[in-house]
């Protein structure tokens, strides 16, 4: 079995690590270095659970290999929160019941930051398209969409009150 | 579900990526971004022994135009290309289809090429190559060659190119004058494959007479289906509610979908015939401006 070293950096913190070629990012994330924030669903891109940001995009974490993922930047949802204080998206998924067993969450809250940098205004239709990418077995969606939407009210009310 | 072993290469440049390719023969595969080859891949429809990772392949990642042609690199991101103006102004069609690919993280990641070789009969981009024909560009280490898209798939999955071939880059036209494009497709969830998709391009004359049309459909064979008779109905004329109803009877009867999980033959039929006057009318009106 032939291993390869990598060089990642994830939440800020540099790993060094053998791998084999074919190890998942999602099972080096999980299994090598030990952080079970990010889920495993299907295996094969389909549910979005796995789902990280690599170098600042919303990627699938299945559906890229380890070896892959050499000298990059990644953040799980363990480097969302700073100092113990969870994001403005965090905190409105727990009031606005964006979660029930939570299985989806980490997924969700990968592609929403990502989405929500790239897009900060967003139409309901645009955050319920990002959400396509995303299988919730529990909520209905329905606080998902209303804790993304509130969001982004926060958000412009931020930008109103600076300027 | 975790993928059989395989080598890893990881190429600087073209050369080291075609010269690999060269010597792992049938047992080399190339990976893109992925989001095709991995799922198959962890399902073990696929179990490559050699995988030539061309993410570092910089050069072929690039979007650029001359007057007539609009050049993507095969390694070009479907979010790049989405997001890109030049692309949007100068070949619309093109932007109005990678909206419909996959989702966000899977755009993020998947390129242009990797779509285009993996040619899934229901997949946006080779049915933009096809509705366009566009040019594929490719190359193994002792030869490059160029093929346009009406001569590059063959069936199911396959395409034209040999084991020891990879595609570099796309050429597309860029078309002047009043031009207008649709792209439709119905999936059964968003982001799902296409049951069918249509793709029309169309130009009008000064008295809005279409003077040239490109019109096809994906999901409805093997491979995207180029509705070569559309000219001929539609050419020199006004579109009318006539005429498009006649061309889209005609797309009915020259289609031969298969019966699946998903839809019946009928079914596929049926949104075949409705999709096609749906982008023929809204790139006629967008023409029309
Ligand atoms: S586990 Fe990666 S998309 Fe389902
Ligand atoms: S909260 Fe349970 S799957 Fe989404």
């Amino acid at each position: 079995m032939s291993l390869t070293e990598i060089n990642v950096t994830i939440n800020g913190k540099a790993y060094a690590e053998w791998v084999e070629p074919r190890m998942l990012l999602s099972d080096f994330i999980r299994e090598t270095c030990g952080l079970t924030g990010t889920h495993v669903g299907c295996e094969h891109g389909v549910c979005g659970a796995c789902t990280i940001s690599m170098d600042g995009a919303a990627v699938r974490s299945c559906l890229i290999f380890a070896v892959q993922a050499d000298n990059r930047e990644i953040k799980t949802v363990e480097g969302l929160a700073c100092n113990g204080e969870m994001t403005a998206l965090q905190k409105n998924f727990v009031e606005c019941h964006g979660l029930q067993c939570g299985f989806c969450t980490a997924g969700i809250l990968m592609s929403i930051t990502d989405f929500l940098e790239k897009n900060p205004q967003p139409s309901t239709k645009e955050i319920k398209e990002t959400l396509s990418g995303h299988l919730c077995r529990c909520t209905g969606y329905d606080g998902i969409v209303k804790a993304v939407q509130k969001t982004v009210q926060d958000n412009q009310k931020e930008v109103l009150q600076r300027s | 579900m975790k993928p059989a072993k395989f080598d890893y290469y990881r190429p600087k440049d073209l050369p080291e990526a075609l010269s690999l390719l060269e010597s792992s023969g049938f047992d080399g595969k190339i990976i893109a971004g992925g989001q095709s080859l991995v799922p198959i891949m962890n399902m073990r429809l696929a179990t490559p022994e050699c995988l030539i990772d061309i993410n570092g392949l910089q050069d072929l990642n690039f979007i650029e135009s001359d007057d007539h042609v609009l050049k993507i690199g095969t390694m070009t991101r479907q979010n790049t290309v989405e997001t890109s103006q030049l692309i949007k102004d100068q070949c619309g069609l093109v932007t109005e289809a990678v909206a419909h690919i996959g989702h966000l993280q899977t755009r993020n990641r998947g390129t242009i090429g990797g779509s285009i070789v993996h040619a899934d009969p229901s997949a946006e981009l080779p049915l933009v190559m096809m509705a366009l024909n566009g040019t594929l560009h490719i190359s193994s280490e002792d030869e490059t060659r160029s093929v346009n898209a009406e001569d590059f798939f063959l069936t199911f999955l396959t395409t034209d190119m040999m084991p020891n071939e990879m595609l570099t880059e796309v050429h597309l036209p860029i078309w002047k004058g009043r031009v207008g494009s649709s792209f439709q497709e119905i999936a059964r969830r968003h982001g799902d494959f296409a049951l069918v998709a249509a793709a029309c391009q169309l130009e009008l004359d000064a008295h809005d007479r279409i003077s040239d049309i490109r019109l096809a459909l994906g999901g409805v064979e093997a491979i995207p289906l180029l509705i070569g008779d559309a000219k001929e109905l539609l050419a020199g004329e006004r579109l009318t509610d006539a005429a498009l109803q006649k061309v889209a009877d005609v797309v009915a009867g020259s289609v031969e979908p298969e019966s699946d999980l998903h839809a019946s033959a009928a079914y596929r039929t049926q949104l075949a015939k409705v999709l096609t006057a749906r982008v023929v009318h809204q790139a006629y009106e967008r023409a029309k401006g």
